[in-house]
């Protein structure tokens, strides 16, 4: 993306407008590279830049933990040991609940940067706030699943099949958490600080992490709650 | 209160522990009370205990590393002499003492000697390598450094607080399991591994948005000093395989606290799967040491030959090409777990291939000399010595590679033999010629260059003696790990051995002894220009020390090798390049986020290790308002005005004017 | 051996002679001559080599005399009592291998790094007849050369894998007219337990098999991992709980050997060596009905006992074996061995943990 100062957003609408083939790759076309990207032999890219790749890169990473976690699922399924199977420990209903808040609240959470670009306190707060109770419906639903099941006498403690499916959901439950940490912190320097460059790099750093951790989501209830209810 | 930690925790009844716990601890408190008595603490908690500058970071990184290394040498001291004694006989180290000291000699070796030594490297000289001020992420590299010198802290405290793991430097279950292994051992290992481990993943994703995303002006990808590509492509292997560490630590862990059944015994347990995930870990691990190393040798067979890289593309591709094919290796160390034939024979062949790229390298450093002026200082001579040790090692690794050799040699002292071989060819030398190399850039004067001589040649002489006779004994059908040997014909090999061991004793005599002199004789060991070595890559550029800014004006380079362009310009035109127009620079303020997480990180880990589970809970607090308070600070940067700049970049040209005239009365450059 | 009039060669001779004292315990024209003649054409490969080395003059020559007589002699140590003597056919074939690479790889290695020294030595600073080419870094030709190389050696090799990982997979039974002899193995802490289901007997720490028959293992572990190795029978593998691994091995001639846990699994791992036998078949099926009936029971009462941890067993034989036992034990329908007990006084002063729950 071409550093000229704009919010990301508006920037990319209007070179969709002037170019829509290009969609961004306008750097490598003909022509020089431009400036701040990083690209080419032009001098280290802009700030904003370095620290959403960095976090990309971090975010590849939190993506690897994930995966070992979806592999020891995928030996384990079957590791009953006598137990409950992965078809009588689902719900796909309240499933569905969980998943209709996390994409809503990917979706506010879209809003509010929308209203960060466009500089706008109230709004970005509002969404931003909106997100984390979404979040909070998510996680709350999550605990309450698991505390029916442990009333049921279904743990992790009772067979490899629950340790790997307590584990992968717990693990994106517990990543959900964290963020809606950083969410309140966000919510706290916005509010106190403004907009400064480096509140809005958190930003997207933070807009990053939720909507990946949406991505991972939508892996975990195909993989576990939908192929699980299904077996 | 204090959980499972009672007195009965400190090892009274063991000697071994007991006194070097009690020298350990009297010469960290004569430490701290000679820089008290001095009044050194300003300064170093100014400039380097709360530096962001990635050269004081890697300068730390490297320390801790070295003093790593030398526990874990004593490690192996200890256990070489103990099979040497314990022949029919029981030893001085009873088997849950000798099972420590193999655990902590492999996990301290690997994860918290070579592991900093490489990150340190990287982290000094990327940056001054890719022309820019620092890396990506300055605080974080801080936080990075102090995490992983808070896992070294917590080996070592195992030491005099409870005891180490005994399961082996990766702890298999079902032996790591609690039923098992009950006892603290495993636990401090993996909270150990896991805080360093973080530190690692950390300078992986700075070094990898550096060397992407930040590059001076010119420094297209294919005109970065090889170092520069080995570690991306390092870095790279951090970011996609210490995950996995993290992932598969983090299951044992909840095995061993909650009960629960990833690689459990029983119950749907898996244990094969914990082999599985940490090998796929593991391998990538040790090409994560090795890339940079080659990145080290391809520096001094370049500079010590006074010629350019033989076949630079070639390297790139080989570099990536081992980078990729390091991911798809991992079941070659258990292919006796009966994968059967057909799994068997893809690692074997992908092993294997992996030696394509490895070869490539070696002949192009041989074409590096090929029609050079080869100067066989002491980084040279570690790189001659690492070519003969690496190839014999990598010869062995490949007969490792074909599954029906590996079936009678697995786990014996063949494979050991093997994987120090590599290890210490490849990665320890690497780190010595590279120590050698950049010491006077690091510190402003030379190390002492016949105490260097001696310690390569006790180090490649003692390696050799120390490690031929465990490939005998490893055909003689000796496993690896025994704490007493039953077959006393096997002795004249081991006495072989622990003569090795004397003689490599002798080589870091040597290398302490080059550095006392060197710093004794520093004033006449004084790099003044620079440039000591004829340096052909853009560190060579900048005064030894560099300032904390790295370069006044940051370069504008215009082929590979911008040093050696520079240089040859300069020569050409019988003069410097025009004074530059100096403006003010923006750093990065100090910060003591680093040193702070990392000591509620250390508490944490310690209370979790003993399940002091309130502590634990105050730690994490603690860790986390670190952050927020962290993150509320209003000043990231500080400005250099740019008289200092100007300042500072004089005294710099006026040493390479100097060495302008040096350069032009010898012969003219090429 | 011939005498040979220059010092190294002398000492290869004097070397030989040591090795002519094991032709003692191997005669020509015995089974095993082929072992006997892998070792010395080895070694008469290193002496031709260095043969030819002496005709060049200079330096590389007289440096690689010495590793080169280091090589030798390592080769010849190694030739008995381990891995590269092997006693039947599978160990043969995994032998037969390691030594093809090693000398398919060292006709790679060694010309490689007496061409790094060469080139050093010759373009060292101080040779003024060396010539200089500063801008000399790259050629197409030798980058080609220098890709193929290795290529072409780990193409050859792969071959090499495949075939020999498909002929000498542990799970392949062995060609033989003979019916296999069944053993089921237990890895216990720490020690070994063979059930012989076939003979109706067990033993501890101690193998005996019949020569020329091959013997097909399964192979479980009743606590941690551990591997079965006989080393001069050949192949490994793990023995894992929960799981039944499966090995074909066989011993060519009556021999004494040993075994090892090649896996580290604790405290009394260094004594996990067990005694191996091979007899003439006859004197097996003597040796099996003479223990049948004589000596204890392999119930499950005694087996409990046998899951305790324990150190340096001595060989002990079951005369009679509870014929589901093994099953049992790899399904793990009898549970696994506790682990290190707390009154044990080798964990004074170490916390025990309560089963990981707290």
């Amino acid at each position: 993306m071409t550093y000229t100062g704009l919010p990301a957003s508006v920037e990319a609408i209007r070179r969709v407008r002037q170019d829509p083939h290009r969609l961004g790759h306008r750097a490598h076309g003909p022509g020089e590279p431009v400036e701040g990207t990083g690209h080419g032999g032009t001098g280290p890219a802009s700030k904003r830049i370095i620290v959403g790749y960095g976090f990309w890169i971090f975010l590849l990473s939190d993506i690897v933990i994930f995966a070992c976690f979806f592999a020891a699922f995928a030996v384990q399924r079957g590791a009953t040991a006598g137990g409950p199977t992965i078809g009588e420990i689902v719900d796909i209903r309240r499933v569905g609940f969980e998943t209709a808040a996390l994409l809503l609240s990917s979706y506010t959470c879209m809003l509010s940067f929308a209203a960060t670009n466009a500089r706008n306190r109230l709004w970005t707060e509002i969404f931003l706030l909106l997100t984390g109770l979404l979040g909070l419906v998510f996680v709350a639903l999550e605990l309450w699943e698991f505390v029916e099941l442990a009333g049921r006498g279904i743990t992790p403690q009772r067979s490899g099949m629950l340790t790997s499916f307590f584990g992968l959901v717990g693990l994106h439950g517990l990543h959900v958490t964290l963020g809606g940490l950083w969410l309140a912190t966000m919510m706290a320097q916005v509010l106190l600080k403004g907009f400064r460059r480096e509140i809005i790099h958190r930003l997207i750093c933070f807009n990053l992490f939720w909507h990946a951790l949406d991505i991972v989501w939508i892996g975990i209830f195909t993989i576990v709650y939908l192929m699980g209810s299904g077996a | 209160m204090f959980g499972k930690l009672s007195l009965s925790a400190i090892p009274v009844s063991q000697p071994i522990p007991l006194i070097t716990s009690i020298i350990v601890i009297l010469v960290a408190l004569g430490v701290l009370a000679l820089i008290t008595v001095k009044r050194w603490w300003p300064y170093l908690w100014r400039e380097w205990i709360t530096s962001v500058d990635h050269k004081r970071i890697g300068v730390m990184y490297c320390l801790l590393g070295v003093v790593m290394l030398i526990r874990g040498f004593a490690d192996a001291i200890m256990m070489r002499t103990q099979q040497a004694v314990a022949i029919d006989a029981p030893g001085y180290l009873p088997p849950e003492h000798y099972d420590q000291i193999f655990t902590a000699h492999g996990t301290i070796m690997i994860l918290f000697g070579a592991m900093p030594l490489v990150l340190g490297f990287m982290n000094f000289l990327v940056p001054l390598q890719l022309g820019v001020r620092d890396v990506a992420f300055p605080t974080f590299n801080s936080v990075g450094f102090w995490l992983t010198a808070s896992g070294a802290l917590l080996v070592n405290v195992s030491l005099f607080i409870g005891e180490f793991a005994r399961t082996g430097w990766l702890p298999y279950p079902p032996l790591s399991e609690t039923a098992y292994t009950p006892g603290v051992g495993v636990d401090y290992y993996l909270w150990a591994v896991q805080i360093s481990g973080v530190g690692t993943l950390i300078t992986g994703i700075n070094i990898v948005t550096t060397v992407l995303k930040m590059r001076c002006r010119g420094m297209s990808y294919l005109r970065m000093p090889v170092f520069c590509w080995t570690a991306l492509a390092s870095c790279l292997l951090i970011v996609a395989a210490f995950p996995i560490l993290t992932a598969t630590l983090a299951m044992l862990t909840l095995d061993r606290y909650l009960g629960w059944h990833y690689f459990s015994n029983t119950a749907g347990g898996n244990p094969m799967m914990f082999v599985n995930l940490v090998w796929a870990w593991g391998h990538p691990e040790v090409y994560i040491l090795v890339l940079p190393s080659f990145g080290i040798f391809s520096e001094v067979f370049s500079t010590f030959s006074g010629k350019p890289l033989f076949g630079y593309r070639s390297m790139v591709a080989a570099t990536l090409f081992i980078c990729i094919v390091s991911m798809l290796v991992w079941l070659h160390h258990f292919f006796t777990m009966g994968a059967g034939a057909a799994v068997n024979t893809f690692f074997g062949i992908s092993s294997s291939i992996i030696a394509v790229g490895t070869g490539v390298k070696i002949y192009n450093w041989i074409f590096t000399m090929y029609g050079g002026r080869v100067r066989f200082e002491t980084p040279m001579l570690w790189s001659m010595g690492f070519i003969f040790t690496f190839v014999i090692g990598g010869l062995t690794g490949v007969l490792l590679a074909i599954p029906p050799a590996d079936f009678l040699t697995h786990n014996s002292m063949f494979l050991v033999a093997h994987f120090h071989n590599v290890i210490v060819g490849g990665v320890v030398f690497a780190i010595f010629a590279g120590y050698e190399f950049w010491f006077p850039k690091a510190f402003g004067f030379r190390l002492h260059e016949g105490w260097g001589k001696a310690a390569f040649w006790f180090a490649f002489v003692g390696f050799w003696v120390t490690f031929t006779p465990l490939y005998v004994l490893g055909l003689l059908g000796m496993t690896r790990r025994l704490q007493h040997i039953n077959f006393p014909e096997w002795s004249p090999w081991l006495y072989i051995s622990v003569a090795g061991v004397g003689i490599l004793i002798l080589g870091v005599i040597s290398q302490v002894t080059q550095l006392v002199v060197s710093i004794r004789d520093r004033d006449r060991l004084r790099d003044v220009s620079g440039d000591p070595w004829d340096g052909r890559s853009l560190e060579w550029a900048t005064p030894s020390p560099p300032p904390f800014f790295n370069f006044a004006v940051m370069p504008n380079v215009e082929g590979e090798e911008a040093y050696w362009g520079i240089k040859l310009r300069a020569v050409e035109t019988q003069q410097l390049s025009p004074e530059p127009e100096y403006v003010p620079i923006e750093m990065p303020v100090n910060s003591p986020v680093g040193i702070y997480t990392a000591f509620f990180t250390t508490v944490f880990g310690f209370s979790m290790i003993w399940h002091i589970w309130w502590l634990a809970a105050v730690a994490l607090v603690a860790a986390f308002a670190g952050f927020v308070a962290f993150a509320w600070r209003d000043v990231q940067e500080f400005e250099v005005p740019a008289e200092e700049v100007a300042r500072v970049d004089r005294a710099r040209r006026a040493a390479r004017e100097a060495l302008l005239e040096r350069l032009s009365r010898q012969e003219a450059l090429p | 051996m011939r005498q040979v009039g220059t010092p190294e060669t002398r000492a290869i001779a004097a070397a030989g002679r040591q090795h002519r004292t094991l032709e003692q315990h191997h005669p020509v024209g015995s089974p095993d001559d082929a072992e006997r003649r892998t070792c010395l054409s080895a070694i008469q490969e290193d002496l031709s080599r260095m043969r030819g080395l002496r005709l060049r003059k200079g330096a590389p020559a007289h440096a690689c005399r010495g590793p080169l007589l280091g090589l030798v002699s390592l080769g010849l140590a190694s030739c008995s009592g381990g891995v590269l003597d092997p006693l039947g056919p599978v160990g043969a074939g995994d032998a037969t291998i390691l030594i093809d690479a090693t000398v398919i790889m060292l006709a790679i290695v060694v010309p490689t790094i007496l061409l790094a020294f060469w080139v050093a030595w010759r373009y060292r600073a101080s040779n003024p007849r060396a010539e200089y080419l500063p801008y000399w870094s790259y050629s197409g030709r030798i980058e080609a050369v220098v890709w193929s190389i290795p290529t072409l050696t780990i193409m050859f090799l792969g071959g090499l894998i495949w075939i020999g990982s498909t002929r000498l997979d542990p799970f392949r039974p062995l060609p033989s007219e003979t019916p296999p002899l069944e053993v089921q193995v237990v890895a216990l802490d720490w020690k070994w337990l063979f059930i012989y289901p076939q003979q109706g007997i067990a033993t501890v720490n101690q193998l005996v098999v019949p020569a020329g028959t091959p013997v097909h293992f399964s192979i479980t572990s009743a606590s941690v991992f551990n591997v079965f190795f006989v080393p001069r029978l050949g192949s490994m593998i793990y023995a894992m709980p929960g799981m039944i691994s499966q090995l074909h091995l066989q011993a060519d001639r009556p021999e004494q050997t040993w075994g090892l846990s090649a896996h580290f699994s604790g405290d009394g791992f260094s004594d996990m060596q067990f005694a191996v036998k091979s007899v003439p078949a006859a004197d097996f099926q003597a040796w099996a009905a003479g223990a049948r009936g004589a000596g204890p029971t392999l119930d499950q009462a005694a087996y409990a006992g046998l899951t305790q941890q324990t150190q340096r067993v001595q060989p002990a034989t079951y005369g009679a074996i509870d014929p589901r036992l093994f099953d049992a034990v790899a399904n793990q329908t009898l549970p696994p061995g506790p682990g290190p007990q707390p009154e044990s006084p080798e964990h004074t002063g170490r916390e025990i943990s309560s089963g990981g729950k707290d």
